[in-house]
């Protein structure tokens, strides 16, 4: 507080001559001679974290249900009215913290820093659903996490998404996730969290560009299926890979595939993948050689990316306190290097020509609330910029991890799309397959087996739809 | 087709593999990561007063509507003033409580009489929290004299988001997370009071 003094010299002259006993307590402490009782301070206690365990048992116990609408009772209906219970509850009621997406960050910061407490809710958070993406697929986006939800819920009028567009957006999750990761290792930025688009909904109130950025996703999320989900949610990228291993994971049709094509229109994901048609040998052949060349450029890939990551440090550190501070006490550093130089040459006064640089410079102020502090501190500022210094480059040593990264995720993600794989029927593809039931809901063959229509393998014709 | 229902059990294996280690990977994490030093204390978010330079961020920053941020009356360091500088403004004022002539834009600095000393008048001055909208104006104030008043997150109020808005916007870097089972900072010299008084009692 003492820092603020300054602002008012001419007073504190007066106080100080006054009073030179305490730096801070300019004015003593009155002896009452009332019977008046100072007051106690008014504090606050934390709230109790068993709300926490309940929204923990509250995922868990969505998790459950998931996986049985999707995968054993096979009820998009249910699945629905999940999703809805949980927009209600983890979204609105519980204001969508603390969710397992943004607990990347809470993992990744107590990786690299040991002195960050994390709180075991956020752990257990964290683990639960890629436990059971293990064994049942990604059934948390299907209707547990509300900003999946209430994306599912306004995805009423899908377009199909070009696949190339389609696979290239969704390089996007994983480049995010890269980008979160490292950003939160520092523990000066949660980026998952400052740029969680349907926050600031469930709260009802937020910053206005959040609300607009929420909006927008909405809005887009009505004609391209879980714009979030599929291009951006790192968390999602974690659970599509995997859920490629996932010990059992959705069933288009019950039994036998009729080719009806009709759950490839039903999704709103584009994650249904066709029958594959038996190829040449010459393509065969072409095909290979493709593969063997995609993989040795994967080296060169991270390679390059390595490289232009340590290009990032400029960038990335912008996101850094000490780093804006830094270049901010340089850049008043010039502004008075210009107003002296003025004021030598010309012989005007101080104040006015501060008033013309700043105007040049286009500044409000002198200083920020920061540079000010700083300035009031005394600290010098050598050490400021050796800090800032050693900022910049461990945030280039961050770019250069971020570069491989992507380098890494480009060449897999190419080496994928060249690897052939056999398919019989339309298959969900278990990365992109978020488990909203859409698929079953219109496979016929379902609708046989649930005797809504008579068909080959229910055998009856009462019909219910 | 022999060789195929090879090629798919071989498929089966790895992915099979991979779940098992995946699983036991995961549980390890979340044990090993649950299970270090300190991991039983949970967290909250709390202004350092030392550091605050009361900036006014608190007021605009916060992601609820009212900031969970808010003035807080330490009453061991106050001077009970009479003309308080946290209360009325630093100029063009009249000494009432008109709306007009005090510092708070919504009226939540409480002021009330106390006694008369020798011609010296003391007032009390207390924080209506209801009203209060944590713009530090008379935090501001209260730091030209004995800075008694200071800001405080109140957890009663605070979220507790995992990054916290105010945080990412305060210019002095005054907002840390503190452990829950002490959620309260105070300045150096209210902690050197409060100590004082601990040892009176005792």
């Amino acid at each position: 507080m003492i820092r603020l003094l300054r602002t008012m010299l001419p007073l504190m002259l007066l106080l100080i001559a006054a009073d030179v006993a305490t730096a801070q307590t300019v004015i003593p402490i009155p002896r009452f001679i009332t019977d008046y009782e100072i007051l106690d301070v008014q504090l606050t206690q934390a709230r109790d974290g068993r709300w926490e365990y309940l929204d923990l048992a509250a995922v868990f116990v969505g998790l459950v249900l998931a996986s049985y609408f999707a995968l054993v009772r096979r009820s998009r209906r249910g699945l629905f009215l999940l999703s809805i219970a949980s927009i209600a509850w983890l979204g609105f009621w519980r204001e969508g913290c603390v969710c397992p997406i943004g607990a990347i960050q809470n993992v990744a910061l107590v990786m690299s820093d040991s002195s960050y407490a994390i709180p075991t809710v956020v752990v257990a958070m964290f683990v639960l659903p890629l436990v059971f993406t293990l064994f049942f697929g990604r059934t948390f986006c299907a209707a547990v996490c509300p900003l999946g939800a209430v994306q599912e819920v306004v995805a009423v009028r899908p377009v199909k998404v070009p696949a190339w567009l389609d696979q290239t957006l969704g390089l996007l999750a994983y480049v995010y996730l890269g980008l979160a990761v490292v950003m939160a290792t520092t523990g000066e930025s949660f980026l998952i969290c400052r740029y969680d688009p349907f926050v600031a909904l469930f709260r009802l109130g937020g910053s206005f560009n959040m609300l607009v950025f929420g909006g927008c996703f909405l809005v887009v999320g009505v004609f391209v299926g879980r714009p979030y989900c599929r291009y951006l949610c790192p968390y999602g990228a974690i659970l599509g890979l995997l859920s490629k291993v996932s010990k059992w994971h959705v069933k288009i049709p019950p039994e036998e595939c009729i080719q009806c094509r009709l759950c490839e229109d039903a999704c709103p994901y584009g994650a249904i993948r066709e029958p594959t048609v038996d190829q040449t040998a010459t393509r065969r052949r072409h095909g290979r050689r493709r593969l063997a060349a995609l993989i040795v450029l994967l080296p060169v890939l991270v390679g390059v990316g390595v490289g232009v990551g340590g290009l990032l440090k400029v960038p990335l550190s912008r996101f850094d306190f000490t780093v804006r501070l830094a270049e901010r006490m340089r850049f008043e550093g010039r502004m008075e290097e210009e107003v002296q130089r003025r004021v030598q040459s010309t012989g005007l006064s101080g104040s006015k020509i501060w008033g013309e640089v700043l105007d040049e410079y286009g500044q409000e102020e002198r200083t920020t609330d920061a540079s000010a502090d700083f300035r009031v501190s005394g600290q010098p500022i050598e050490e400021l910029y050796r800090h800032a210094y050693d900022r910049t480059m461990h945030y280039g040593t961050l770019g250069r991890w971020l570069g491989g990264w992507v380098g890494l995720v480009i060449g897999v993600k190419l080496i994928y799309l060249a690897v052939r794989r056999r398919r019989r029927d339309y298959q969900p593809d278990r990365t992109g397959c978020v488990a909203c039931g859409r698929c079953f809901w219109y496979c016929p063959g379902e609708h046989a087996r649930q005797g809504w229509i008579a068909g080959p393998i229910a055998g009856q014709g009462d019909s219910r739809l | 087709m022999a060789s195929e229902d090879n090629k798919i059990d071989r498929r089966k294996l790895l992915a099979d593999g991979v779940r098992v280690v995946g699983a036991m990977g995961l549980v390890g994490l979340g044990g090993f990561v649950a299970g270090r030093e300190g991991r039983e204390n949970d967290s909250v978010w709390q202004i350092d007063p030392d550091l605050c330079m009361a900036c006014g961020n608190c007021e605009t920053h916060c992601v609820l509507d009212v900031s969970a941020a808010k003035a807080v009356q330490f009453p061991l360091m106050c001077g009970y003033c009479d003309i308080c500088t946290g209360y009325f403004p630093t100029k063009d004022y009249e000494r009432n409580t008109g709306a007009e002539n005090q510092l708070c834009p919504t009226g939540a600095v409480i002021c009330r009489f106390i006694e008369e000393q020798s011609g010296t008048r003391f007032f009390e001055y207390t924080i209506k929290e209801e009203l209060c909208i944590g713009c530090a104006k008379c935090v501001e104030g209260c730091a030209l004299m004995n800075g008694s008043l200071y800001m405080q997150i109140r957890h009663d109020r605070c979220v507790d988001c995992n990054e916290c808005s105010i945080a990412v916007a305060c210019p002095t870097q005054a907002i840390r997370r503190v452990p829950a089972d002490s959620p309260n900072l105070f300045k150096k010299e209210a902690q050197e009071l409060l100590d004082l008084e601990g040892a009176n009692d005792a």
